[in-house]
């Protein structure tokens, strides 16, 4: 077992109630808990650029001019659309690991002459196991990880995908058309022209997008990472002296009372800082907001 | 065993009528489409009730967060603002766990900790407080001259209210609405995948999906039969909601009329 952090805490059950609150918050698994906080910090911190990047992947390709491109990238934002998410994390999860493993299998166990599926099992060649069976456990939470984020990143990436799309037609037409009038081409066009000038249509629906996210991130519970979650089932469920040196009952809805303020706080952050990015970008552009601004700022009307 | 058996066995499975043990090898096409088709049944009752009761705790709440008066307005603005600001499945297991701590205070409480109604009041609560805040912006989106006519014609208080204002609000929010039904119904799959416990294993569709692939290790079958049987219910959705919406703007000339926009952004 770890050692107490307070010198006072070897003895948990002598203690006067504030001492014995300290100790029992830090101990090992409440460092645990503390971290796994961190761990959804940095989904959040990668999954937001990866799912912006599969988003304007697929709103690139859906105005692509070569049909099939664009059938992909419209197919693949609107099949989102019917079908719970949650559907669609626990669909991925399962479907990319045997994904991987399949393509390692095709290429490093050639002769290979069974099937891969037998019955209810899928069975690949030990080499082609992700991560190899003999790997420490570390790689193996990472591994977990780094498919939650991917498929984070997806399901996303289908949603920002929308918002960028919507973002780019509402760009007004004339923009490109004098673009073209220049002689830019279509591919400069699209760089220096559209792509700049998008951000403040998407905006309002890029962070509706991030609270979205952000709400979304328990559901890492779900696909085996050991999340906050886990960790307030684990901590609040009641102990006996037994097994620990703090005992206590059923606590897990304080724990959960503490996740919901954690989110609360975290959703009226963002919020806070979302308004300031979104008044600074309106800034000089030729929308209603960006309009007001300059109202406001006593320009000439 | 012929598709019709496992119709007659599974078909109400989700409910506890009908066979007791669960397929457990060489599962068929024909049980997962059964035994998903029949855990639909749970989301549709989630879905169809939290909607209908949240639909009037919603317009309270839009007229609240709208008043003048800080005792009706704080209340209101503070549970949306809860609502909406914090992950569904964590209220789940939040009410869940505060559901059971209060079942050792009264009796009273046991019916809530099991998902027919203990999921049910979470999702009664979550989807008023979406809607509430669609409703909010539908009501200081009324044109004023609507409002000055109704004056101009001696409406005032609850007839104002009950022929003016309420019917306008529901026709400028009915797009956004039809949107909050639709989330709404996938939100109801996060029901057994909370605190909840499916009890003898009656679950929803998503949860004998998820059943088949643990079982088959295989997510290409079940997965995609629960996409199709949402899409279904989604289309519904959108077609019920359409019949409504053409009624709400039936007195519009055809021009000003807005056709329903469906548009996705929303997850809990």
């Amino acid at each position: 077992m770890r050692p107490a952090i307070f010198s006072v805490c070897s003895d948990p059950s002598t203690l006067p109630q504030w001492q014995w609150f300290a100790c029992y918050l830090t101990t090992g698994k409440h460092l645990a808990f503390y971290g796994s906080f961190g761990v959804v910090l940095l989904l959040l911190a990668i999954t937001a650029p990866a799912a912006l990047l599969f988003g304007f992947g697929a709103a690139a390709s859906a105005r692509s001019h070569f049909a099939p491109l664009s059938w992909l990238g419209k197919l693949y934002i609107a099949i989102v659309r019917g079908v719970p998410d949650i559907a669609f994390f626990l669909f991925f999860v399962i479907a990319l690991d045997q994904g991987f493993e399949w393509l390692r299998h095709e290429i490093k166990c050639p002769d290979w002459d069974q099937p891969i599926r037998q019955g209810n099992d899928f069975v690949v060649c030990p080499a082609a196991k992700l991560p190899l069976g003999t790997a420490p456990q570390w790689v193996h939470e990472t591994y977990g990880f780094f498919l939650a984020v991917l498929t984070f990143a997806i399901v996303f990436g289908a949603f920002a995908g929308n918002v960028l799309y919507g973002a780019m037609r509402a760009v007004p037409r004339p923009q490109i058309e004098t673009a073209e009038a220049y002689g830019m081409s279509h591919r400069q066009a699209f760089w220096r022209i559209l792509v700049p000038q998008m951000w403040v249509y998407a905006l309002p629906g890029l962070s509706n997008l991030w609270m979205v996210l952000i709400k979304a991130t328990p559901l890492l519970f779900l696909l085996g990472v050991e999340d906050i979650v886990y960790w307030a089932r684990e901590l609040g469920g009641s102990k006996t002296a037994r097994f620990t040196d703090y005992p206590h009952g059923d606590w897990r809805m304080w724990y959960f009372l503490v996740l919901l303020v954690f989110y609360l706080v975290f959703t009226r952050l963002s919020e806070m800082v979302l308004t300031r990015i979104m008044r600074r970008l309106s800034h000089g552009q030729a929308t209603a907001a960006g309009e007001a601004q300059r109202r406001s700022a006593g320009g000439p009307p | 065993m012929s598709c019709w058996q496992t119709v007659q066995d599974y078909g109400l499975r989700a409910i506890g009528i009908g066979e007791r043990l669960l397929p457990r090898d060489d599962f068929t096409l024909c049980q997962q489409f059964t035994l998903i088709g029949s855990g639909m049944m749970w989301n549709i009752y989630f879905g169809l009730l939290a909607l209908l009761a949240g639909f009037f705790l919603a317009t309270a709440l839009a007229v609240g967060k709208s008043s003048r008066h800080r005792l009706l307005r704080k209340p209101a603005e503070w549970f949306i603002f809860v609502f909406r600001g914090s992950p569904l499945f964590i209220q789940f297991f939040f009410a869940y766990f505060l559901f059971l701590s209060l079942k050792g205070v009264s009796p009273f409480f046991d019916a809530f900790t099991s998902a027919w109604l203990g999921a049910l009041v979470v999702l009664f609560f979550n989807t008023a407080a979406y809607s509430g805040e669609i409703f909010y912006g539908a009501l200081l989106s009324i044109p004023r001259g609507d409002l000055e006519a109704a004056d101009a014609y001696g409406f005032t208080g609850w007839n104002k209210f009950r022929k003016i204002t309420w019917p306008t609000m529901l026709r400028l929010a009915w797009p956004a609405y039809t949107n909050e039904a639709i989330f709404l119904f996938h939100a109801t799959t996060l029901v057994f995948f909370s605190g909840f416990p499916a009890r003898q294993q009656r679950g929803d569709a998503l949860y004998y999906a998820s059943y088949f692939a643990d079982k088959t290790f295989n997510p290409f079958i079940p997965y995609p039969i629960l996409a199709m049987y949402f899409i279904l219910l989604t289309l519904t959705v959108v077609s019920v909601f359409g019949l409504i919406n053409k009624r709400l703007n039936r007195h519009l000339p055809t021009e000003r009329r807005r056709p329903l926009r469906i548009r996705p952004n929303l997850l809990r």
